[in-house]
């Protein structure tokens, strides 16, 4: 399945991203990370550590909206993996993130801005498993 | 009014990830598909993420703490561990099958989408199976320490 190249719709999209993790760091100190943002909001600390994750999650739920509102279209979500498949990386990433304390947007995000060599390691590895998964679904199974 | 502006960080956070493409499974797939159908506009989302988050930080750091918080919460660990290397090669296969990161999922939530709602479930299912099997162990391993 082709996609479009989106170079700056991608770059913009970033940019917002970054904008947010400096943002929440100004007013609330935190790492932007959704998998911490997550876990705290499903099992918080206290109730005032649930509030701000709660209103940083029901911001998100916002984000398409504010993107139907400007494109006239809600983003496009295409998902080549058969349900049962979704489930079980769905399962994974929920196994990974949990065991490496952290995904996409708080290691390869705002652990690789700070530059936490954690982060470095987390999302080398990360990157990797992913290409050789798309790599062996791609072109070695389904081939 | 703190809540007020979280709640807008988010909005400003679901807004970036709609645009970048990361809450579409076949174009974060296509990312990693060098081998066939590429698209490297992901690049482009983590290029302008880390550099607009690498220049904040360091402005929002010369301040002694946050703006709603006594004191920065930022993790101090330094090392690399086995837990750190396997959880991080384990999400990526998870990635890779399902082409859902958190960070993109979860806003696509907003859509009610059933397959980014059936993701989420398997994910949250995923975290919460392994807080409860590693706090197992560690209370199998260490008795007197979980009853501190």
């Amino acid at each position: 399945m082709e996609t479009e190249f989106t170079p700056f719709a991608s770059l913009a999209g970033g940019v917002l991203i970054g904008l947010a993790a400096v943002l929440l760091m100004l007013l609330r100190g935190r790492i932007m990370g959704a998998t911490g943002v997550l876990a705290g909001a499903m099992l918080p600390a206290s109730r005032y550590d649930w509030t701000w994750r709660a209103a940083l999650l029901a911001g998100m739920f916002a984000g398409p909206w504010v993107f139907f509102a400007l494109q006239g279209q809600l983003p496009q979500i295409e998902v080549p993996a058969a349900t049962p498949m979704l489930l079980v990386g769905g399962f994974l990433v929920g196994v990974g993130v949990t065991l490496g304390s952290g995904c996409t947007s708080g290691h390869g995000v705002c652990g690789m801005a700070r530059l936490s060599s954690r982060s470095f390691a987390s999302t080398a590895m990360f990157m990797l498993t992913t290409g050789l998964t798309v790599y062996a679904l791609r072109h070695l199974w389904g081939a | 009014m703190r809540t007020l502006w979280t709640f807008f960080i988010g909005v400003i956070f679901g807004t970036g990830i709609a645009f970048s493409g990361m809450a579409n499974p076949a174009k974060v797939i296509n990312f990693f598909d060098v081998a066939g159908t590429w698209d490297p506009s992901l690049a482009f989302v983590m290029g302008g993420a880390v550099v607009t988050a690498f220049i904040g930080y360091r402005l929002v750091w010369r301040r002694a703490a946050p703006i709603y918080e006594p004191t920065f919460d930022i993790p101090q660990k330094t090392t690399l561990d086995a837990r750190l290397l396997t959880g991080a090669g384990i999400f990526g296969v998870g990635w890779g099958i399902a082409g859902f990161c958190p960070g993109g999922a979860l806003p696509a939530l907003g859509t009610l989408n059933t397959q980014v709602i059936l993701f989420v479930l398997a994910l949250i299912a995923g975290m919460l199976a392994t807080r409860f099997v590693s706090s197992a162990l560690a209370r199998q391993q260490s008795p007197t320490s979980a009853a501190q």
